[in-house]
């Protein structure tokens, strides 16, 4: 059994906006739910599955009142971090797949711009071995990033490359919070953050959102817009695994196998990928789990254009990614959303990759120097 | 030791299970759980063996020696704790404890542009001022 041609993605919309000071997150997943609905063309009553990240109160059940969702047979609310959105594609595919639900709504919202995230003490069994040295997000994927220049050889220049990329895309997007291309020499010369991570090796904080919705192929057959078949979907967790974690790899050495065996493709088939890129190791390191190139060989992979839309090795973040584009506190739905863009032939023209049948988005939430929810997603047109 | 820049020492949350630990570090000890069943070292601590389940843990000494796995010298980043907006420059590390486990600490009493991993250390113990102390690492001779 798998989740191969069962579903189909038949709506995406991305809020426009990076900024959001004025609205609260609940209105920003009702702005997203309309545009999704508008583009696929649905009803909120045809909506009977929902799967939601982001937003206060009892998500996804306040959600699912504050939108008027009335039909609901299905409830997922996964949260991994940046990655729930990926990893909640395949649930619904799979409940789909299952005669759970018909049309699924998928919805991200987050304002960590704007909106001052509640701090409490936090009594998670780890964080009392951790908090208290002084970690951070970006301390922690420093030390998976140094360690990684330790073992492979990686350096800060092959890093600032995936930024340089991704920036020569985000100037082709009319909404892209960072919308100026960048040289190697501009990402050393930022200020160094956390060894050896620099400021532009860090992903942009931004208010946002995003929405897609998840149908069965009899409901994807009257659609208007572009089918855009989910081919399949594997996850994994990574955690410090009894004190003996490694930090040179990442969840996606297990979730990719997963996820490719499922839609019964290779690395080599893939014509785009969507990279999490909460910074420049997270793309290296999981370029190399994936398989796109041998592990250690990231680095190698990535510099020179590696990952242009225009003469690079493989197509990645062609909307910008996280990096410059757009990055709410969790990004995942936007791996998703250029994704389906490119399937459908409707990137920007500059980065529109040509015949592009298969895709691959990648999704890691949590930290790549601790703990981190992985997931794979592959996405093909209606032949693929 | 007194080193010349004191970091912070915030308190940790201390989860009863572990309070073993934590009254031991302030009596300078670094205690590590074992399982009783499979002998396997735990860590982060906690009474359960993630190897085999087992619910039978004792706790023993560490050598406190250990070498240095990956470490960032923290320039400008912001740490989750406020206890660290005002530290300045500080070494957050992976130690690799002679008996196994990789725990996450800092770095002290040396110029953090001197750290590099593979580096010898060995434990102090920083007084959070609750009952509690923070087992951090310092260079070797």
């Amino acid at each position: 059994m798998s989740i191969k041609g069962k579903a189909f993605i038949v709506g995406a919309y991305e809020h426009p906006d990076r900024v959001i000071p004025d609205r609260s997150t609940a209105q920003v997943h009702a702005e997203i739910t309309s545009g999704a609905l508008a583009d696929a063309g649905l009803k909120l009553d045809d909506i009977d599955g929902f799967f939601c990240t982001g937003g206060v109160g009892m998500v996804p059940v306040a959600m699912a009142e504050y939108l008027g969702l009335n039909k609901l047979a299905y409830l997922d609310g996964t949260m991994v971090g940046g990655s729930s959105p990926v990893y909640q594609i395949g649930h619904a595919a799979a409940a789909i797949a299952t005669g759970k639900c018909t049309v699924a709504l998928v919805t991200l919202a987050n304002r960590p711009r704007s909106e001052q995230q509640a701090r409490s003490v936090n009594t998670s069994p780890e964080s009392s071995f951790e908090l208290v040295y002084g970690s951070s997000t970006l301390g922690m994927y420093a030390l998976a990033a140094q360690r990684h220049m330790y073992e492979y050889g990686t350096t800060s220049e092959q890093l600032a490359w995936v930024k340089v990329a991704f920036s020569e895309h985000a100037q082709y997007n009319p909404h892209a919070l960072l919308r100026k291309p960048v040289t190697v020499e501009d990402v050393l010369n930022s200020p160094m953050l956390s060894d050896p991570l620099h400021r532009l090796d860090s992903c942009v904080v931004t208010d946002g959102g995003g929405a897609v919705i998840v149908a069965s192929p009899e409901v994807a057959r009257q659609s208007p817009r572009p089918r855009v078949k989910i081919m399949g979907q594997g996850e994994a967790p990574k955690h410090t695994n009894n004190g003996h974690i490694d930090l040179t790899y990442t969840g996606a050495r297990w979730s990719g196998p997963r996820a490719f065996a499922e839609a019964g493709v290779t690395p080599g088939d893939i014509d785009y990928a969507s990279i999490y890129d909460s910074f420049t190791i997270t793309v290296v390191e999981t370029l190399e789990d994936l398989g796109f190139c041998e592990k250690g060989k990231g680095g190698q992979f990535v510099q020179d254009g590696g990952l242009r839309a225009r003469g690079g090795k493989l197509p990645v973040n062609t909307d910008g990614g996280g990096l410059c584009n757009n990055h709410p506190g969790m990004g995942g739905m936007m791996k998703i959303l250029e994704g389906v863009r490119q399937v459908r032939g409707e990137a920007q023209p500059e980065v529109q990759v040509p015949d592009c049948n298969l895709v691959l988005v990648h999704g890691t939430g949590g930290s790549l120097g601790t703990r981190m929810a992985s997931a794979t997603l592959i996405l093909g047109t209606e032949d693929a | 030791m007194i080193s010349e820049r004191v970091l912070p020492a915030p308190a940790p949350v201390v989860l009863p299970e572990v309070k073993n630990f934590w009254d031991a570090t302030a009596e300078g000890r670094l205690l590590l759980p074992r399982c009783e069943d499979c002998q396997t070292v735990i860590w982060y601590p906690r009474p359960y063996c993630p190897t085999c389940a087992s619910l039978k843990v004792s706790w023993f000494a560490a050598s406190g020696r250990g070498t240095i796995y990956s470490f960032t010298v923290n320039r400008r980043g912001q740490a989750d704790l406020s206890a660290y907006r005002e530290a300045g420059t500080y070494v957050l590390a992976y130690v690799e404890l002679e008996e196994g486990p990789r725990m996450m600490t800092n770095i002290v009493d040396c110029d953090p542009e001197s750290v590099k991993i593979g580096q010898r250390v060995e434990v102090v113990f920083h007084d959070t001022g609750q009952g509690t102390a923070l087992p951090r690492f310092r260079p070797t001779a």
